[in-house]
């Protein structure tokens, strides 16, 4: 097939439109039907996106499934995948099943809940493997709208804050990244990712406010990108955005942000900040390996002290996103595969960290950590759930979160020892508050009255962990599955960084 | 004067006379019962007019000595002022019929404003200028104090005409200086003299001026002020009829002195001319904040566009003013199928202009409340919609002109923007309970916003050829 990719993007906004369209009234039967046509139709594009998985060729650099059409105003219509975007599309694809099948028991509106979700996979999807900056712009920033009703309508007490917050906060990084997008247009008469991957953009110093600026244009587009990267993903200290977020958006809304959107700002880091503006991440590489240091120790700490379960996971997504950060931009090869590796291993676990509170909230309605204890009284095969994605996000050898966090770490090293040393302490953090939590909410006698009628997971949620279970193992004890996917094309991208550094920097000596 | 002169004004001879005809005939017929039909004519008459003149293409032709400019810019500009009076027309026919406000004049001054504004956009001289955006000027201040027994809609009236006298009397006093200065009239002429590295200070007196007269007209930032109150004093269709032909039209009118006359000084204006859009976006998008009146809202709206439209002129090229037509185009639809929701907000019978009462409209209404979800993100320039690629275009000519700077502030002011538009979509999907409004009847307005909604993601997929149309126009006009 030559469009695969198209179809496994467009698909689920086909079945948005389907149930637009032609599903009307809502009572239990066209609620059920939505769901199950949502359910259906996530899992077929899983289905064909693993052809796509199938035919992908990882020894080709290049990329692959290239589709290219006429668009408006002489942009193009272009997607394709490398070995950084595939995974993502496949994690994407896994994930959404399970996303839809979590909330089968929202009440409120579930076909416009549904057409929502199918939404935004499409939008996700695209993202991923658009290869024209202006469909990338538009795939990425459209994200945001139906994210916005999701935590709007759907979402807790104080969701309006919230909302407007995740929305303003991230486009703003965004529309820089636009002002940024494009002057690269401008200086390269194109708009095509793979003719600008190729692309020299200038280094040589230019005069901002009557300061030289190193680096020049790359540095000013390194920021502006780096703006919009880093509110996405979310970096120390534009990350307040995510725990509001995160607390009032309904638990799928949650999962999503979590598992997958987060990782746009990653991704981006991968696609455009490194290999286009190599001497400029050259430059802002120490800034960025501080940062994230600073956010690993720092959003550990804040996560310690949290009362809120939802609140808590979300500052150990921040702290476990410095992880990706520092990987990426220490500029080797096991920063970067195990930065790639940390994102796809975090969207296992967080999203089943998420659903794990979603559980216990569905049941007792609060994410307050004082109202539980004791659960597992009750509660065995969640206690063991819940214990299991604590231990994988601490970094448990044998399960994917140690791997990511191993990988990152070397990398750090041998880029620097003290940032390396500083991150490491955070795992010790993240142990101390996964745990902590853990004591607080599953362990201990059941004392509290509220709780001494609460159920255990039923089989719809024991059949949603399982395979989040499954690929967190299989990716902690056969981590070779993501890397050699992922190898060639890091390799690939730093070779060329390589070679564009030297160069330039002969180039530039004034500006050193 | 030759024959081939009279070609090339007939759209508006055309229109004039029918103008006259029209209020000739219900004059000495049944008088305010043959205004609904009067107006749908005047529609009809309008959508004709577009595509004859859409379709008569050719070449550039200037009639009259160089007073009258017939290329294809004013071809398109033309076109989306004549589309955009029809739709206006269209929409507003059944609100003001049910508030017996529909005289027969209503459609006859329409037309008469649209031939001025039909003038302007070709004009060569300075003279056709100044004919053009009277005859516009005095139909827009009979229209807006049109509902006689309002006070508002007196004072808008008022208001307008003061402030509109006054910016016509700095125009008028840049003309002059331009004449005195140039030794002509003639924009070809003012070219001649204004060449590169010697405009003599009173000339650019002169530019000056007329760029503050041309400001007010296209309501930017510092010549704002009787924005917000003519917009929210007038009836809400005349209000839609401002908020889109005569922008248009102003806009055209502002690049052809800007390029024709000073074309060669470019350097001497778009400074200016950068200032005040910046300005001007800032200043709506923090205005528009604190509003709740929906009407003002689009007032300080378009303030905002009106900035980002000035910053593709600002760019001073080709590529700038083809930007800014395909911005004018995409605005004007925005609007209609905005005005067209706003005409349609209804509690018990009464117009209603408080957003707040837009409380969970999706409940009510859910394809008209996403056909205004997709409109006001398109305003508020987020992609998918076509509003972002109209900015796009914007400060894709204002980056390649050098202006990183104008294009950086453009989009934070956007940012702010989006807060309120936003606000709106908030109101509408996940607001307080509230009274709900009337639940909306058939009608054409309802229709317009379904419309404008689903083309603010159609014509993502296939532009129609107006970016197109939007370069040759550029061509034509920047030479």
């Amino acid at each position: 097939m030559d469009n695969l990719l198209s179809i496994i993007t467009f698909l689920p906004a086909i079945a948005a439109l389907i149930l637009a369209i032609f599903l009307r009234g809502d009572d239990a039967a066209a609620q059920l039907g939505a769901k199950r046509l949502a359910l259906f139709a996530t899992l077929a594009t899983f289905v064909v996106s693993l052809f796509l998985i199938a035919q992908y060729d990882s020894s080709n650099t290049g990329f692959q499934f290239v589709e290219q059409a006429e668009w408006i105003m002489g942009f193009q219509y272009k997607m394709g995948v490398d070995g950084i975007s595939v995974l993502f599309v496949m994690l994407t694809t896994f994930l959404m099943p399970l996303v839809i099948w979590s909330a089968w028991d929202v009440k409120l509106r579930v076909k416009e809940y549904m057409i929502a979700f199918l939404l935004l996979e499409t939008l996700m999807l695209g993202v991923f493997s658009a290869l024209d900056l202006v469909l990338f712009y538009v795939f990425f920033e459209a994200g945001l709208i139906p994210m916005f009703l999701i935590i709007g309508i759907w979402g807790g007490v104080n969701r309006i804050y919230a909302t407007f917050k995740f929305f303003l906060y991230t486009f703003l990084g965004s529309v820089l990244m636009l002002v940024a997008m494009i002057a690269m247009y401008v200086d390269a008469g194109t708009t095509d990712i793979v003719t600008l991957l190729a692309h020299d953009f200038s280094t040589s110093p230019i005069t901002v406010l009557g300061m030289s600026l190193t680096g020049g244009m790359q540095s000013l587009a390194f920021l502006a990108f780096f703006a919009s990267f880093a509110v996405k993903m979310p970096m120390w200290p534009v990350h307040t955005w995510l725990p509001d977020a995160h607390v009032q958006a309904p638990t799928a809304g949650s999962v999503v942000l979590a598992a997958i959107l987060l990782k746009m700002g990653g991704y981006g880091f991968l696609r455009f900040s490194l290999p286009m503006f190599p001497m400029a991440s050259e430059i802002f590489a120490p800034m960025v390996l501080w940062l994230s240091a600073i956010a690993i120790v720092y959003t550990s700490l804040v996560a310690l002290v949290q009362e809120d379960m939802k609140k808590l996971i979300a500052y150990s997504s921040v702290a476990h996103m410095g992880y990706v950060t520092a990987g990426i931009f220490s500029l080797n090869q096991q920063g970067l595969d195990g930065a790639i590796f940390q994102m796809i291993s975090h969207g296992f676990i967080s999203g089943a960290l998420f659903l794990c509170v979603g559980v216990i909230y569905d049941r007792m309605h609060t994410r307050e950590i004082d109202a539980y204890g004791g659960l597992v009284n009750r509660m065995p095969k969640y206690a063991l759930i819940f214990m299991f994605f604590t231990m994988a996000n601490v970094g448990l050898p044998g399960t994917s979160g140690f791997v990511g966090e191993f990988l990152t770490l070397m990398g750090m090293f041998q880029a620097n020892t003290w940032v390396a040393a500083i991150a490491t302490s955070g795992v010790i953090f993240s142990a101390a508050y996964g745990l902590w939590l853990y004591r607080r909410v599953v362990m201990g006698d059941l004392i509290k009255e509220s709780l001494k009628a609460i159920t255990d997971l039923s089989l719809r949620e024991k059949a949603i962990f399982a395979p989040l279970v499954a690929m967190t193992i299989l990716l902690g004890v056969y981590p070779s599955l993501v890397t050699d996917v992922t190898g060639p094309a890091v390799a690939n991208l730093l070779e060329n960084h390589a070679a564009a550094v030297p160069a330039d920097l002969a180039a530039a000596p004034a500006a050193h | 004067m030759t024959s081939a002169d009279f070609s090339a004004v007939l759209p508006e001879v055309l229109l004039a006379l029918y103008a006259m005809a029209g209020l000739l005939f219900a004059v000495y017929t049944s008088k305010d019962k043959a205004a609904p039909l009067l107006t749908w004519v005047t529609a009809g008459v309008f959508v004709v007019l577009a595509g004859i003149i859409a379709l008569s293409g050719g070449a550039d032709t200037v009639a009259f000595n160089g007073l009258f400019i017939e290329d294809a810019f004013a071809r398109f500009a033309k076109v989306t002022i004549l589309l955009s009076g029809a739709g206006v027309l269209a929409i507003s026919v059944a609100y003001l019929e049910k508030r017996d406000l529909l005289r027969f004049e209503y459609p006859v001054i329409v037309a008469l404003a649209t031939v001025g504004m039909m003038i302007m956009v070709s004009a060569g001289n300075l003279m056709t200028l100044y004919m053009g955006l009277e005859l516009m000027s005095l139909s827009l201040y009979i229209i807006a104090s049109f509902r006689r027994d309002s006070v508002k809609s007196t004072e808008a009236g008022l208001k307008y005409f003061v402030l509109g006298a006054l910016s016509s009397g700095l125009l008028l006093y840049g003309c002059s200086l331009t004449y005195g200065f140039a030794g002509t009239t003639d924009f070809a002429g003012i070219a001649s003299v204004a060449t590169e590295g010697e405009i003599s200070t009173g000339l650019l007196f002169g530019l000056v001026f007329v760029i503050t007269g041309l400001a007010f007209k296209v309501s930017a930032v510092p010549f704002h002020m009787w924005t917000p109150d003519v917009y929210e004093g007038a009836p809400t269709p005349v209000t839609a009829f401002f908020a889109t032909a005569p922008k248009v039209a102003a806009m055209g009118l502002f690049a052809r002195v800007m390029f024709d006359a000073f074309g060669n000084v470019t350097d001497q204006w778009t400074q200016v001319v950068g200032v005040i859009a910046v300005a001007s976006m800032f200043l709506g998008a923090f205005a528009a904040i604190g509003q709740y009146n929906i009407k003002r809202l689009m007032a300080y709206s378009s303030i905002v566009h009106m900035g980002f439209a000035l910053l593709g002129l600002a760019a001073g090229t080709e590529a700038g003013v083809s930007a800014m037509l395909i911005y004018m185009a995409i605005y004007v639809t925005m609007n209609i199928g905005t005005f067209a929701f706003i005409l349609t907000m209804e509690r018990d019978g009464q117009p209603i202009v408080d957003i707040r009462a837009l409380n969970l409209y999706w409940r009510n209404d859910l394809g008209r409340a996403l056909a205004v979800m997709a409109l006001m993100l398109s305003l508020a320039g987020v992609p998918p919609f076509l509003g972002f690629f109209g900015k796009f275009a914007v400060l894709e000519a204002s980056v390649n002109a050098g202006h990183i700077w104008l294009a950086t502030l453009g989009v934070i002011a956007s940012v702010v923007g989006a807060y309120y538009y936003l606000r709106i979509v908030y109101y509408m999907f996940f607001g307080a309970e509230t009274e709900a409004l009337d639940k909306p009847q058939r009608s054409v307005a309802a229709l317009a916003t379904l419309i404008g909604g689903a083309l603010m993601l159609i014509a993502v997929i296939n532009l129609f050829g107006v970016g197109d149309m939007a370069a040759t126009a550029a061509e034509s006009l920047v030479r």
